[in-house]
């Protein structure tokens, strides 16, 4: 950019203006940046994090004050070791932070989640490259790390603490007691949430409600969501329809575990998933799709995380397919 | 002609596209005024797509106004005429807004001027008569607008008696005349189809006539209702059909005109004509209204100067030739939050500094920009949001042409059909990283036209 005063002939009064030469377009959406839409994000978790609080009380604050503060610390640590500036105010650690809390069980012991937060901002961001860099989701990739290496803290019995005073920790998770007892848990209890489960997953009505905020402010992809609840509803119906007495409808799928959480938070980030309408739809179907054999097939308790993780690696190979046709194009 | 009904075409659009603030709030109410006749005209020889015109005159030469001043240079090219009565200056060079130095003819105001509203009267004002329109021969039509020099008025400032020259392989069944005026700011169209929109659609006929064409219909966008109105009224009888569109940013381009008018999809790399199509601005009718009916050449056009910098925005008619300072300080001035002076609109337009540049055929405003428009958060990192390709309108995905022209990876971005991108700012402008995309995708350009020298 070059900048040059214009001479005063031209000017009824001083000052006289700075002129600024820049190439086109010289308008640009100022309402739209990076940080708000990680802002965006942040608002969407709301009722999630509300809901959070509400059901799991200080499990909840311990695992959100844990994750969070790790997040950020981490950020700053490899932004220096980089020789970065600071980056925190994309806010995207923040978001990071938050979500790998949500998606981890409350009882889950405090170092856990300090592992977690520097495992996905340092392997799953920084190396990379930092933000945009990153071909996996980063807070996946800390949540990987640390079921692999605390399996029995994250394995489905890590969920349950009998002695805790908190009644959703009491109880397994509904998938789990589904899956030993057959037992199937109301609805209604799924969709408001009052049950064992990571964090953020429990209330499907929450994770609905951020959920649509973000595609409204277009924060995050509609196709995406989109794609996993109609894989969903598929797989979910055809084994439905397979077992048909055994209770657990295509709506327990819908509203159980992690699915919509994961559907709206985890696998619409961006960086992560595909550029195109066509591939971001393509991509929830997939997450979706993995879910659900994983759900059908094993008794795997952090479906989503291996989907997610599962399509980022997909994802370059799907921009590949979904190149769209220019205008005119043969 | 025949007297079918005027028939519209409602809601028409294209995929992709912005919405950028409209903005025209600032000059869509101001009538067109007429400059006052300047001292000096300074005449570019090139000023439109092409072959540099040659120059007919030489230094102190007397020329009348409407005498030309030099002829095309080859059949894509245009002859300039004179705007004002006076004395032939030597040659000189200017730097135009394009960034390009052309060398530029100056005329000498001298002798008396035709000024006020006797030159509105000549130029758009007056009687506009369709009589016989349906009977003159195509050829002449062609002809005369060679010869008045005209070319498009809307900015791209392409020769437009080559469009209308017969072409027994590729017919045109469909005139379009573009009164989208979708750039925000600028209004010269919208003033032109409310003030003069009897010469719009003489024109509209005559190069209706002249291409053979079955149909004639004109695009205005949904937010100028009062343009649609008076042009309406001025078609009634005529069976040219008004097509209102969704008001969207790039409507008023030409492929994006066709797609949403007719739905036809414009080879990719092609021309309108591949799919039997001429498009012309409204501004460029008018011109050519006043060339074939009045035999006058193109010497004035009209300017909108508007924008938050500059202290009273205005309409314009203006001798092609004037330089934008005279422009400037007519309107009041800039104001001192001024910070960046735009020839054409903030989409398209260029950004310069040299108020000394004369206006040429293909100027259709001067955008003054305050530092509220302009702010610009710093560049960050590319998040792979895809909302770059949510916007294009070319269905590129400019994220990854950027990439390549970084990378200075020529195959790269030929996959990704780079030269199918015409520069409108759609990604720029909504890229939440601030990533210069057109800018990058223009460094990539000239990198495949480099390798294709080779
Ligand atoms: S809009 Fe900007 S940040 Fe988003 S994909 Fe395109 S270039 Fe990247
Ligand atoms: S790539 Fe080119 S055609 Fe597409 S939005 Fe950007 S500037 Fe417009």
């Amino acid at each position: 950019m070059t900048e040059q005063t214009i001479d005063k002939a031209t000017l009824s009064e001083t000052p006289a203006p700075v002129i600024h030469v820049s190439p086109s377009p010289h308008l640009a959406d100022q309402s739209l940046t990076t940080q708000r839409i990680m802002l965006d994000v942040v608002i969407g978790l709301i009722p999630v994090v509300a809901m959070a609080l509400f059901v799991f009380r200080l499990y909840a604050v311990k695992q959100l004050a844990i994750s969070i503060v790790s997040c950020l610390v981490a950020e700053a640590l490899f932004a220096k070791m980089r020789g970065r500036e600071l980056p925190l105010k994309d806010c995207s650690a923040l978001v990071t932070g938050i979500i790998l809390a949500l998606s981890l069980p409350g009882p889950a012991p405090w170092y856990v989640g300090v592992i977690a937060s520097f495992v996905a901002i340092g392997i799953g961001k920084a190396i990379f490259g930092g933000i945009g860099m990153n071909i996996f989701n980063p807070a996946m990739v800390g949540r990987a790390f640390v079921m692999i290496a605390f399996a029995s803290a994250l394995a489905a019995s890590g969920y349950q603490d009998v002695n805790s005073s908190v009644d959703a920790v009491t109880q397994a998770t509904p998938l789990d007691t589904f899956k030993q007892t057959g037992a199937v848990a109301p609805l209604s209890a799924l969709f408001l949430g009052l049950t064992n489960g990571s964090l953020g997953e429990t209330s499907a009505l929450a994770c609905l409600i951020g959920g649509i905020y973000l595609c409204i402010r277009r924060s995050a992809s509609w196709e995406i969501p989109a794609g996993v609840i109609s894989a969903a509803l598929v797989l979910g119906g055809i084994a439905n329809l397979a077992d048909m007495d055994s209770g657990w409808t295509v709506l327990h799928h819908l509203f159980g575990g992690s699915l919509l959480f994961g559907a709206f938070f985890i696998a619409t980030d961006p960086c992560s998933s595909p550029l195109t309408p066509r591939g971001k739809f393509i991509f929830g179907l997939g997450v979706g799709g993995f879910v659900m054999l994983l759900r059908l097939f094993s008794g795997y308790p952090a479906g989503v995380m291996f989907a997610v993780l599962l399509m980022n690696s997909l994802t370059p190979l799907i921009n590949r397919w979904t190149i769209p046709r220019p205008l005119g194009a043969q | 002609m025949a007297a079918t009904q005027t028939k519209t075409v409602t809601n028409g659009t294209f995929a992709h596209g912005v919405h950028p603030p409209e903005h025209k709030e600032f000059s869509e109410d101001r009538p067109i005024e007429v400059m006052p006749s300047p001292v000096k005209v300074m005449l570019p020889l090139l000023q439109h797509v092409g072959a540099p015109s040659v120059p007919v005159v030489k230094a102190k030469d007397a020329v009348a106004a409407g005498d030309m001043i030099s002829k095309g240079g080859a059949f894509v090219s245009a002859p300039l005429h004179a705007p004002i009565a006076g004395k032939v200056l030597k040659t000189a060079v200017s730097t135009l807004p394009n960034a390009r130095h052309v060398q530029v003819v100056p005329i000498k105001a001298d002798g008396e001027q035709l000024e006020g509203q006797a030159l509105f009267d000549d130029v758009l004002g007056g009687e506009w008569s369709y009589e016989g329109i349906a009977q003159r021969d195509p050829q002449e039509i062609t002809d005369a607008i060679a010869a008045a020099g005209i070319v498009g008025l809307g900015g791209a400032a392409f020769p437009t008696h080559v469009k209308y020259t017969r072409n027994d392989e590729k017919p045109v069944d469909t005139v379009l005349i573009n009164g989208c005026e979708c750039e925000p700011f600028l209004t010269p169209d919208y003033r032109v189809m409310l003030e003069a929109p009897r010469a719009v659609v003489a024109g509209s006929l005559l190069v209706g006539r002249a291409a053979g064409a079955k149909t004639i219909i004109i695009g205005v966008e949904n937010n100028k209702p009062r343009a649609v109105e008076a042009l309406r009224e001025a078609a009634a009888g005529t069976g040219i059909q008004i097509a209102v569109l969704k008001t969207k940013y790039p409507q008023g381009s030409e492929k994006q005109l066709i797609t949403a008018v007719l739905k036809r999809a414009t080879p990719l790399g092609g021309l309108p004509l591949d799919v039997g199509v001429a498009v012309s601005n409204v501004g460029t009718a008018a011109a050519i209204a006043r060339a074939v009916l009045r035999g006058k050449p193109l010497t004035h056009r009209v300017v909108s100067v508007t924008g938050a910098g500059i202290r009273e925005p205005k309409n314009l008619l203006v001798p092609i030739g004037i330089s934008y300072r005279e422009l400037i300080d007519f309107c009041g001035g800039l104001k001192p939050e001024a910070a960046r002076i735009v020839s054409g609109g903030p989409m398209m337009g260029f950004a310069f500094a040299n108020l000394d540049a004369p206006i040429t055929k293909g100027t259709s405003g001067i955008t003054v920009l305050t530092d509220a428009d302009v702010r610009k958060a710093e560049e960050t990192a590319c998040i792979r949001c895809g909302r770059c390709v949510d916007a294009c309108p070319m269905g590129l995905v400019p994220t990854k042409i950027a990439l390549a022209a970084r990378a200075k990876d020529v195959d790269l971005a030929q996959r990704y059909h780079i030269m199918g991108c015409f520069e409108c700012g759609c990604c720029t402008f909504t890229c939440p990283a601030s990533i210069p995309l057109v800018q990058l995708v223009r460094t990539g350009k000239a990198q495949v036209i480099a390798s294709q020298r080779q």
